[in-house]
């Protein structure tokens, strides 16, 4: 029996300091701790050891919080353990999020001899000013220094970060930050436009009346976004999803993943998986996880496959997230139903108010459909 | 039970103005003739629906019987049948009345006589009872009993001097209250052997009892199996139980003779023939006369009632339908409107009124619902010389058929303390008051004396005028009739069509600043949309007031991460589950509390 695709993701969710805006499973936290995290993410790792036998992984990704906070020999052991319990594919992409305060070159050699062989940094402003404003450690510098040496050390495929619509941010600073990481080169660009969210230092300050005068104006947000789009483009990117562009053949697979209605499984705290059909979350507190780890696997079987009528909306609401948008003939392999039927009037209502179009048997968003995109992407719960 | 001296039966009520501790006294009677241990006791027993307890006021009447050993050595049946306060449940107040053969009147120690004391005590002799005062809250530092004593002398005429000075909140001195109720208030009379004869003075509607109705007997005896005939509405059934109140229980008995307070519930089909103020009588031995039953009384508010779920529509009629069983000032009629479907234009006392019926619709029969904008009932004089009631605006003829309209006006009386007499003045000001006059009460205290249009007391004017008195103005009004006014139609209009829901009659000099706040309030209400939302207030076609809802320019997730597709799940359905509670008015989704925003035009 030939083995399905599988994507790994690995939550380490410690970090040197919280940044304002973050509202991820994320924190500050002992040594003492992170090694204990370490010993509990094992376990979860090995109770889904029957997975093994059923899935090939195509692509890793550690994510954060920091996991360049990790002493390297820590992320070792992860990744030693995965190893013995998977089967990886030739071509696997394998990511790693790194902060730019936390690198230096043993921690990138020895992210290059485990395997990783794609970086992805969170750079997010060229701007000195502005990286104060997010509460990040790092200065524009380190980051350059370091995504210098980690081309220096063969990295050929680095994605670096960016927010837009930060407080008091202009479209000059924007551009600017633009420019600068252009310049560099890297295989992939992710531009966000920060999103204020809810129990974060930034919703406390920036939430109210007078707060939402220092961030820009939603006409400012959509200028900025419309300009990353037609800078990158001429620089020889391609956006392929709302807020990532990427040169040729160099889109996050692993983040495809997603997108795409593939197999993930998530390890560590609050982490999510697709597997089977089934979706779910590990907690997101520290304490139940420690509990749960040991049965993760037994969580997972215990849980109820997801119906039917779910997986068809997921497939429009995070297809259409794609640039390629949806195929109905491809909707209609998947599910064998129609697709007129279960989507025709929403397709043909948001076509004529202009936030869908239709081209080569594939339905995607519009510019202005981009911009409003939740209000596209609601109509397609049934 | 078979036989009850009738000398040792009290039937009395408390009466006295909101918050001077009426349901408090009575919990304490109840604690203290023993029919509950204070363990047993929740707070304020009879308030019994959840609404009265959290907003600490009574709404319905209700009824306990309990039993005092005297200091005669006698043991009396207290029949105590609680009344509500506000001003908009006078009507229940009477019913309560009716039932009664005395009243305690409780009056605050610190705060004295105040507007609903008065008009209480009026209602109360009207009816023929004896009152007696209890000067409550004698523990307040602010506490003066020997002045509000004088009070209730001077200002009501009561003799007052030997009045029992407690605390129901401690129970201080409460005992004296007890023997008063022996001594002060009349056994009632009547003949047990008498042709039946019994006041319906309240009626609920029980899942499993099916209609139980409250009585009091005032001539010869009921029991169980008698055939029993309801004299106005002419329906004849079989008792299936009697019985008297325990505290928040039924107990039935054998049976109900004159002078006894009980229930009865019959083999009665319809809710509808059992009618609060109608006489019961024994269908093969009728009494001569029905008694004189009460007043109808006229609802003063009306507004529309529309299910949010328009297929909940036959469910709100049901509800309606129980609601009005005891509550027989609760009015209504099925209406349709453009924006909001099938619902009921209803009639209510007052504004509180109005609230109360909401809540109670939507806690104890589940319903969720959109209310229009409440409006008085304005008389509409046409050309042709006939007169309409208008209840609903839309229902306005053409300016061309009108000759002249008329509002409703109040006589309203305004209890201050004269630090506040100038604010409240140039509030009645506003609310085009006409002032009457006014009379001291004593040095720190006035009476003001305004006529006033309805239609401007029943939104805001209590909350107005509580604060610009800092709480201390206590207010009530009587209607007084109507008197020509100018008055337009003021209609509101989103993306340019008309929301017949949200159209009100205003007077002519009113209409600019209402069209321009209604419409500042809809900007607020409206949430934005792919395209730009025109506001319009409009009087007779012609716009006076516009606001804009600007378009939604940006609206996406920017980050999908780490594959926690729930999170973005949530969103989406949060915002589907936002969609469902709007109303589509052409292109234009409005929220379904908009539609009462024309309540909130003063807060700010």
């Amino acid at each position: 029996m030939s083995k399905t695709d599988l994507g790994i993701y690995v939550h380490i969710p410690f970090c040197v300091k919280k940044c304002d805006y973050c509202d991820f499973p994320s924190g500050v936290a002992s040594l003492d701790e992170q090694a204990y995290y370490i010993r509990v993410l094992k376990k979860e790792i090995r109770s889904f050891e029957p997975l093994g036998n059923l899935y090939r992984v195509k692509t890793l990704y550690f994510g954060g919080g920091t996991p360049s906070i990790l002493d390297p020999v820590q992320l070792q052991r992860i990744v030693d353990q995965l190893k013995d319990q998977y089967e990886f594919a030739e071509d696997a992409e394998a990511t790693i999020e790194c902060n730019p305060g936390t690198l230096n070159e043993e921690k990138l050699s020895a992210y290059r001899e485990m395997g990783f062989n794609r970086l992805s940094i969170g750079l997010q402003s060229a701007n000195n000013e502005e990286l104060a404003i997010l509460g990040r450690i790092h200065r524009y510098q380190e980051f350059e220094d370091n995504y210098k040496l980690a081309r220096k050390l063969g990295f050929d495929n680095i994605n670096v970060d960016l927010m837009s619509a930060l407080p008091g941010q202009t479209m000059d600073l924007w551009k600017n930050s633009l420019e600068k990481v252009a310049e560099l080169e890297p295989e992939h660009i992710s531009a966000y436009s920060l999103t204020i969210e809810e129990g974060t230092p930034f919703y406390q300050k920036y939430s109210t009346l007078d707060g939402q005068r220092m961030l820009p104006t939603e006409r400012e947000d959509r200028g900025m976004y419309h300009f990353t789009k037609e800078f990158l483009e001429e620089k020889g990117y391609h956006r392929y999803e709302i807020s990532n562009y990427a040169k040729e053949g160099k889109e996050s697979r692993h983040n495809m993943t997603y997108w795409n209605g593939g197999s993930y499984v998530g390890f560590g705290l609050g982490a999510a998986s697709y597997l089977n059909g089934k979706r779910f979350s590990n907690t997101k507190d520290k304490h139940e996880y420690w509990e749960d780890a040991k049965n993760a696997y037994q969580n997972y079987r215990l849980t109820d496959a997801q119906t039917e009528q779910a997986t068809m909306e997921e497939f429009m609401f995070l297809g259409l997230r794609m640039m390629k948008g949806i195929s109905p003939q491809e909707f209609e392999e998947k599910f064998h139903q129609d697709f007129g039927t279960i989507y025709g009037r929403a397709v043909e209502k948001l076509k004529m108010q202009g936030l869908l179009e239709e081209e080569g048997g594939r339905i995607r968003l519009t510019e202005r459909g981009i911009d409003v995109s939740n209000q596209v992407l609601v109509e397609f719960l049934l | 039970m078979a036989s009850v001296d009738q000398s040792k039966i009290r039937n009395f009520c408390i009466i006295a103005h909101i918050d001077h501790g009426k349901s408090t006294l009575a919990d304490r009677i109840i604690e203290m003739t023993g029919l509950l241990t204070a363990r047993e006791m929740q707070a304020q027993v009879l308030d019994n629906m959840d609404l009265e307890r959290e907003r600490g006021i009574t709404i319905k009447s209700q009824a306990v019987r309990t039993v005092y050993t005297a200091k005669d050595g006698s043991e009396y049946i207290f029949n105590l049948i609680d009344t509500p306060g506000h001003v908009d449940f006078n009507y229940e107040v009477s019913r309560s009345l009716a039932a009664c053969d005395g009243a305690i009147l409780v009056v605050d120690a610190a705060q004295g006589i105040e507007a609903q004391t008065l008009a209480n005590v009026y209602l109360a002799l009207d009816h023929n009872l004896d009152v007696f005062p209890v000067v409550n809250k004698i523990d307040l530092p602010s506490a003066n009993p020997q002045r509000v004593k004088d009070e209730i002398e001077d200002v009501i005429g009561l003799e007052a001097q030997d009045a029992p000075c407690i605390s129901a909140k401690t129970g201080l001195n409460v005992e004296d209250v007890l023997e008063a109720i022996v001594h002060k208030i009349p056994a009632p009379v009547g003949d047990p052997e008498a042709p039946l004869q019994a006041l319906i003075f309240d009626s609920v509607y029980d899942s499993y009892k099916g209609v139980i109705v409250f009585c009091r007997i005032k001539e010869g005896t009921v029991r169980k199996g008698m055939e029993i005939l309801m004299m106005a509405s002419g329906a004849t059934c079989e008792v299936v139980e009697v019985g008297y109140f325990g505290a928040g229980q039924f107990i039935p008995c054998e049976e109900l003779s004159a002078g006894m307070v009980g229930y009865l519930t019959a083999s009665i089909k319809n809710v509808k023939d059992t009618r609060v103020g109608d006489t019961v009588t024994e269908a093969e031995r009728p009494c001569s006369e029905p008694l004189p039953g009460y007043k109808k009384v006229q609802p003063m508010v009306y507004c529309g009632l529309y299910p949010a779920d328009g297929a909940k529509y036959p469910d709100l009629r049901d509800a309606l339908e129980k609601l009005q069983l005891n509550d027989a000032a609760l009015q209504y009629e099925p209406e349709t409107s453009a924006a909001l479907g099938f619902g009921f234009r209803c009639g209510f006392l007052g504004l509180l009124h109005l609230e109360i019926i909401q809540e109670r619709l939507e806690r104890e029969y589940n319903l969720d619902l959109v209310t229009t904008a409440p409006g008085v009932v304005y008389k509409v004089h046409k050309t042709d010389g006939t007169v309409i009631d208008l209840t609903n605006p839309t229902n306005l003829p053409d300016p061309t058929e009108i000759e002249y309209m008329e509002e409703p006006m109040v006589s309203a009386e305004i209890m201050v303390t004269t630090e506040f007499i100038g604010a409240i003045m140039d509030l009645c000001q506003e609310r085009r008051g006409v002032y009457l006059g006014m009379e001291y009460m004593e040095e720190t205290r006035a009476l003001l004396k305004y006529e006033l249009p309805l239609n401007e007391i029943i939104y805001d004017f209590f909350d107005a005028l509580k604060s610009r008195s800092r709480g201390y103005a206590s207010f009530d009004y009587e209607m007084k009739g109507y008197v020509r006014s100018e008055l337009v139609k003021l209609d509101i209009l989103v993306n340019k069509e008309e929301v017949d829901a949200l159209s009100f009659i205003v007077f002519a000099g009113s209409a600019y600043e209402r069209g321009r706040k209604m419409c500042e309030k809809l900007k607020e209400e409206i949430p934005r949309h792919l395209f730009e939302i025109p506001i319009q207030a409009a009087v007779g076609g012609k716009v006076i007031a516009r606001e804009t809802v600007k378009a939604v320019r940006k609206d996406v997730l920017a980050k999908c991460y780490g594959g926690d597709i729930s999170r973005k799940r949530k969103l989406l359905e949060k915002q589907k589950e936002g969609k469902k509670r709007m109303r589509q008015i052409g292109n234009v989704e409005i929220p379904q509390k908009a539609f009462m925003s024309v309540l909130k035009l003063d807060e700010d």
